[in-house]
């Protein structure tokens, strides 16, 4: 089974796209270009829809997904951690 | 693939001026907020019309104007409308609008209220009215080529399920459609932002190129003028940002699929431009979706895929949006607003190719009749887009 999606193997983020992801659970990832799956646990409930890190973030690095810059982090964030506008901000505007 | 693009055809409405339409309205429509009153009128004593009030048309001037006009008469001009009744407060407006749409052949009669009050002109513009609906009511569809379609196309409340379902799909289908000479068109300016040079790659040329950073440019001027924040609630939405979307460069990744993988930007249209020949177009407008659609509409466009994350429930009152959605949490909870459920390609069990050739199919039924989501649901949003204040 598929918990989160992610675009590309260099990116630093996957996609939740199932209903009721909790804090401690081992999740599946596809990576979608390359045909890939991965493991994951995941650190907090993730609703469906939201991000999670597949890869450690240090405060103010560049968030990949696509392939591309996404916007920067505002602080820390650990594999299977929640990605979102609490700790990952735009570079535009 | 299994469909057969290259022989397909659907069934539509040609009209005087050779395009084709897959509906058969009988407008009557308002050159300004006063005459909404009496177009509503209209269209209850005479069943088989539909009129569509919008709040402006007053004391507007200058490139707002202009706009106001284009986008009334490409409303009246495009080819899903028969004939037109234009009721303005006044004759002059009136005529303006009437004349720009009667420049397609099409049926088309003007009512002025000055002079004559709303009830006599509710009389009259209904005896018009009435011999439209006679007359469009015997018209009959044909068979065309595909090529004869235009397809438009902008996403809405979405979330990260749209770049990785909704949105890859349209651009599958754009792919498919743009191989075989249909006429498409995408915008959403500001949503391009973070991504807008990979859409000034996908240009044709260095001239189509440098028209489409200059429209980028103008509207993030227009960003940098007014705003008090990073736009956030606003682009992204709120409902982007409760769908998992995170910032305006992740939302404008996600938009950008639906020009899929092969099409090329072909031209650039300034909002509600008419293309001049088929291919992608780039048409510069607004990201709110009945702004863009009623755009996409004006520029003569006759089907509309809007790809939905958290369940945009748009409709245009005279172009079919065909709806689709790749959150199954969405298509559970909303199912009477989604046409094409897509919620499959996360769970691996459809691919792109067969999720592209699903909503393509619902394109042909659409075309030939079957009626969406959002017009059995009375979704008639038609909003004109501002430059600036009136006077």
């Amino acid at each position: 089974m598929i918990h989160f999606v992610v675009h590309d193997e260099n990116d630093s983020v996957g996609v939740v796209v199932v209903e009721g992801v909790k804090s401690g659970q081992e999740l599946t990832g596809w990576i979608m270009d390359q045909d890939k799956e991965i493991k994951v646990h995941a650190k907090n409930d993730i609703p469906i829809g939201h991000k999670l890190a597949i890869r450690e973030l240090k405060n103010s690095d560049t968030v990949i997904k696509y392939g591309v810059d996404i916007g920067r982090t505002i602080a820390p964030i650990k594999v299977g951690e929640h990605a979102h506008v609490h700790n990952i901000r735009t570079k535009r505007w | 693939m299994s469909i057969d693009l290259k022989n397909a055809s659907f069934h539509g409405y040609k009209r005087e001026n050779g395009r084709i339409g897959v509906r058969n309205h009988v407008l009557v429509l308002p050159v300004d907020d006063l005459s909404n009153a009496a177009c509503e009128a209209v269209a209850n004593n005479i069943k088989g019309t539909l009129a569509i009030p919008h709040p402006y048309g007053r004391l507007q001037f200058g490139a707002d104007l202009e706009l106001h006009f284009k986008t009334l008469i490409g409303t009246g001009s495009n080819p899903n409308v028969a004939a037109v009744v234009v009721i303005g407060i006044e004759d002059g407006w009136a005529k303006r609008v009437a004349d720009g749409i009667a420049a397609t052949g099409k049926p088309v009669s003007f009512f002025g209220i000055e002079g004559h009050g709303d009830m006599e002109t509710i009389r009259r513009a209904s005896k018009a009215a009435k011999d439209y609906v006679h007359w469009a009511s015997e018209l009959r569809r044909e068979e065309r080529p595909l090529k004869d379609l235009w397809v438009s196309t902008k996403c809405g409340e979405s979330d990260t399920t749209s770049g990785i379902g909704a949105n890859p799909c349209v651009g599958n289908a754009f792919d498919k459609l743009y191989a075989h000479g249909v006429t498409l068109v995408f915008g959403e300016t500001t949503e391009l932002t973070g991504g807008e040079q990979l859409v000034a790659a996908r240009c044709r040329t260095p001239a189509v190129r440098d028209k489409f950073m200059f429209m980028f440019n103008r509207y993030q001027e227009v960003i940098d003028r007014h705003k008090t924040s990073d736009l956030m609630d606003s682009q992204p939405t709120k409902g982007n940002i409760a769908g998992g979307l995170t910032t305006i460069e992740e939302k404008a990744l996600g938009n950008i699929q639906k020009i899929g993988k092969k099409c090329m930007v072909d031209g650039v249209l300034d909002k509600a431009e008419v293309p001049s020949g088929p291919g992608l177009w780039f048409m510069d407008s607004s990201s709110a979706a009945a702004e863009m659609v009623t755009l996409c509409a004006a520029s003569g466009y006759a089907l509309h895929f809007f790809p939905t994350g958290q369940g945009n429930v748009i409709g245009n009152p005279i172009l079919p949006v065909i709806k689709l959605c790749a959150n199954p949490r969405t298509v559970r909870l909303m199912p009477e607003h989604i046409d094409v459920d897509v919620s499959g390609i996360t769970r691996k069990e459809i691919n792109m190719d067969q999720a592209g050739d699903k909503l393509l199919e619902m394109m042909f039924r659409t075309a030939n009749g079957r009626l969406t989501a959002a017009e059995a649901l009375g979704h008639r949003e038609f909003v004109l887009t501002r430059l600036y204040e009136s006077a």
